[in-house]
């Protein structure tokens, strides 16, 4: 029998102790101090929250439990290209969900998951604010408005061939 | 406080301003059904999430229902437990937790015990409306040393969660996800063994349905009975006879002593002995290390590791392997007497009857799933043949004496068998919070001032139900300090102190059970009243006081068994057979 052995980079681990002091390792940050850590790594790996529970002295079920309670957390790392369909009331009366299925369909991945080459990752979105353009995608920082299920196609082309 | 008046059912009463409607209308004699709401009173755990409002009721002015367990009552309210209106509400909710809930009532472990069945059965539920369509969530099951968790039929109470939490500081279960998978498991949903759970079985004793219960070995035990070439030794724990009895509608604190040793011949063990018998032993051990520690502390030898603490609970000892790795050098170095008994009925009594011990099948009677995990821990075998093959817990056993037909309350009052079955009233008093430092107090005073206690055997100090309890006993004129502790988390609050170094104690008990073992995993389910633990732990002191040798040195084999085998206390012999270390299991960051 022995102690069970969790592996993190020594910067990584700098990174999430510095998160930590920040909100003064207390045990009540924890959704504010996994915001932060997600924003860093992009995503929230098991040996991450194993670090962050370890700083803020909790059991890492509580940082588990957190994590999957909260849509906006992910343990998947996000693609090069995360496309966001926005779901909020506008988008959706005019066919945001049609889109979605497209973009699942052409991609092959379901909502919260990237693509095997690790170039797209699929998520939804609350209004945008940018109603008047309904239904609205973004792919990392660039707006797509009046999207169609036949538009679908010439986005994912246009990252398709890049890096 | 202010005071609040309130009519429930017509009838009012009066209660402190914030009392729940739940709670008020206890008062009275209302009983307002609950299922996710739990309350365990003396030892301050209160599981209140509101979610499954099965406690639905109306509230005069309010358009829709009230969950009692939540809400607060206010001035001049007016409540109904029973209307139709309720009613039907109550059933429809029902109705849709069991919509997602599997139906195999008839194999379930829980079956005839479960808070779930019971409501079903109560609200005359006869069927389930869009169940052809009803999407079931599936999870796969999960089977640890002790525990097996069978999320398929959990309802999302979180009481587990309030004990794992909040009650023992383990931190090994959390609510997970959310809606329909909303489930409460481990962190990244592994398996429940690589968890720092302790395997206390807490959980277990509140779940209402059957998504956690303990490991079933009474298939193993009635293989080995049934196999003739096999002798198949029992050994019953001390907080089993203080409750098996309520298997079978006695009163909870009935001792069943007699009638147990009865039931485990009726049903084919080859010798019924008594884990008792090594309560003993292991007060001999504890004892004299205790006073070892004690006597070189006092010459002034500041390597000795003060307090002592006591080590015959598994889930404690996991407890400081996972949380506290640095520490896990001042526990008694002592097994527990589950395996003291082990080792010494698998050398000692099988040369006495020329049996070889792989021809021997030893089985505990615990009221413990931590037990069950002992028991397969490496170190406690010889060459894989392990020193206890297997641990059945009091309602393992109520089930096979059901299962046997047998009627406990008009068996016979058999005795144990000799020599493991002769036991002292040190032994008994383990079962109950305080007993093990109760016993060791009796020993190491003679021994350590010569003198007999006579009329002071009972140490009032030590007894009790608070969750963290001091007490000093003077050893003619060496005051010694002496901590308790029931509960991991009230565990948790010494180690801190001893941590910080603010602790004068000289010897610390611990059990991670509410009340000790009286309140183990294994017993049988005390659903939310703690007044029967209270009872158990009164009908332990009772069999102590019945027993004609009250102090474990007294025991005439226990002194034959040194004399003939092990030698002296804490000689080698001993220490082979009846000490064990300690393993750092705690989870490490390190760098790659
Ligand atoms: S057995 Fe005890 S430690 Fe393990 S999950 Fe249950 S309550 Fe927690
Ligand atoms: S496992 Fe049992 S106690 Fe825990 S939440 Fe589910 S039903 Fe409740
Ligand atoms: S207190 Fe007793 S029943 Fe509970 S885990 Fe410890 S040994 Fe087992
Ligand atoms: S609803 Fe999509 S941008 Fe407002
Ligand atoms: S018992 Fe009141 S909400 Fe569940």
């Amino acid at each position: 029998m022995s102690s069970i052995k969790v592996k993190i980079k020594q910067q990584d681990l700098n990174k999430i102790r510095e998160i930590c002091q920040a909100h003064g390792n207390e045990p009540g940050e924890l959704i504010n101090v996994l915001q932060q850590t997600q924003e860093h790594f992009g995503y929230l790996p098991a040996e991450i929250q194993e670090a962050v529970a370890n700083e803020l002295g909790l059991p890492v079920a509580k940082v588990y439990g957190v994590v999957t309670f909260y849509s906006f957390f992910t343990m998947i790392p996000q693609g090069r290209y995360p496309i966001s369909i926005c779901t909020g009331t506008a988008c959706y009366v005019r066919g945001a969900d049609n889109v979605l299925q497209e973009f699942k369909r052409q991609l092959g991945i379901a909502v919260g998951e990237t693509s095997e080459d690790g170039k797209f990752s699929l998520n939804c979105l609350r209004c945008v604010g940018a109603c008047g353009l309904a239904p609205v995608v973004l792919v990392g920082d660039k707006t797509y408005g009046r999207v169609s299920p036949d538009g679908v196609k010439d986005i994912i082309a246009e990252y398709q061939d890049k890096e | 406080m202010e005071n609040v008046k309130v009519t429930i059912d017509n009838q009012t009463v009066e209660v402190p301003k914030g009392t729940t409607i739940y709670k008020a209308a206890k008062q009275i004699g209302i009983d307002i059904p609950v299922l996710c709401y739990m309350e365990l009173e003396d030892i301050g755990i209160e599981n209140k999430p509101g979610g499954c409002r099965v406690c639905s009721v109306e509230v005069e002015g309010r358009h829709n229902l009230a969950p009692a367990c939540a809400t607060e009552v206010f001035d001049g309210m007016a409540v109904k437990t029973h209307t139709m209106r309720v009613i039907n509400a109550r059933r429809t909710i029902v109705e849709f937790l069991l919509s997602d809930h599997p139906k195999d009532c008839l194999t379930c472990k829980k079956s005839g015990n479960c808070e779930l069945q019971d409501l079903a059965i109560k609200l005359g539920i006869r069927e389930i409306p869009g169940q052809e369509y009803a999407e079931m969530s599936t999870y796969k099951t999960d089977y640890s040393p002790s525990i097996v968790r069978e999320l398929d039929k959990c309802i999302m109470c979180r009481r587990c969660e309030s004990m794992c939490n909040d009650f023992q500081t383990v931190g090994a279960l959390n609510a997970i996800n959310r809606g329909f998978d909303a489930a409460v498991a481990p962190a990244f949903e592994m398996d429940l063994q690589y968890s720092p759970c302790t395997y206390c079985g807490q959980c277990v004793a509140v779940c209402p349905t059957g998504a956690l219960t303990e490991v079933d070995h009474s298939r193993d035990l009635i293989d080995a009975i049934s196999d003739p070439n096999t002798t198949v030794v029992a050994q019953t724990a001390p907080a089993v006879r203080a409750a098996l009895g309520e298997e079978f509608g006695m009163e909870p604190g009935t001792l069943v002593t007699g009638k147990m040793v009865s039931a485990l011949r009726e049903l084919g063990f080859d010798y019924v002995f008594d884990t008792d018998f090594a309560a003993d032993l292991t007060i001999m051990e504890e004892g004299h290390e205790l006073l070892d520690r004690l006597n070189r502390h006092l010459q002034g030898d500041s390597d000795v590791k003060l307090p002592m603490l006591t080590s015959c609970c598994p889930a404690w000892v996991r407890f400081i392997e996972h949380h506290f790795p640095d520490m896990k050098d001042i526990p008694s170095s002592a097994r527990s007497p589950q395996q003291m008994f082990g080792s010494i009925a698998k050398t000692y009594f099988a040369d006495q009857i020329e049996t070889p011990r792989e021809k021997m099948v030893v089985v505990s009677v615990m009221p413990c799933l931590a037990k069950k995990y002992e028991s397969q821990r490496e170190e406690f075998a010889e060459d894989g043949n392990p020193d206890v093959d297997f641990s059945v817990t009091t309602r393992e056993l109520a089930h096979l004496i059901k299962e046997a037909n047998l009627d406990l309350k008009n068996l016979s009052d058999d005795d144990f068998d000799r020599p493991m079955g002769e036991s002292t009233g040190a032994g008994v008093i383990f079962g109950t919070t305080g007993g093990v430092i109760e016993a060791a107090t009796r020993t190491a005073y003679e021994l350590q001032t010569g003198q007999q206690l006579n009329d002071q055997i009972v140490f009032e100090q030590l007894r009790g139900f608070e969750g963290i309890r001091k007490a000093n006993v003077d050893f003619n004129g060496t005051p010694i300090n002496i901590g308790i502790a029931h509960g991991l988390g009230n565990a948790r609050k010494l180690l801190e102190q001893i941590k910080r170094g603010e602790s004068d104690f000289h010897a610390i008990e611990i059990m991670a059970c509410p009340g000790g073992c009286i309140g183990g995993g294994g017993q049988p389910l005390h659903h939310n009243d703690t007044k029967i633990l209270k009872a158990r732990q009164q009908a332990i002191y009772q069999e102590d006081q019945n027993k004609p040798i009250r102090k474990s040195h007294e025991n005439p084999q226990i002194q034959k068994l040194y004399k003939d085998f092990l030698g002296e206390p804490l000689g080698q012999k001993a220490h082979e057979l009846l000490h064990t270390k300690y393993f750092d299991l705690s989870r490490k960051i390190e760098i790659s």
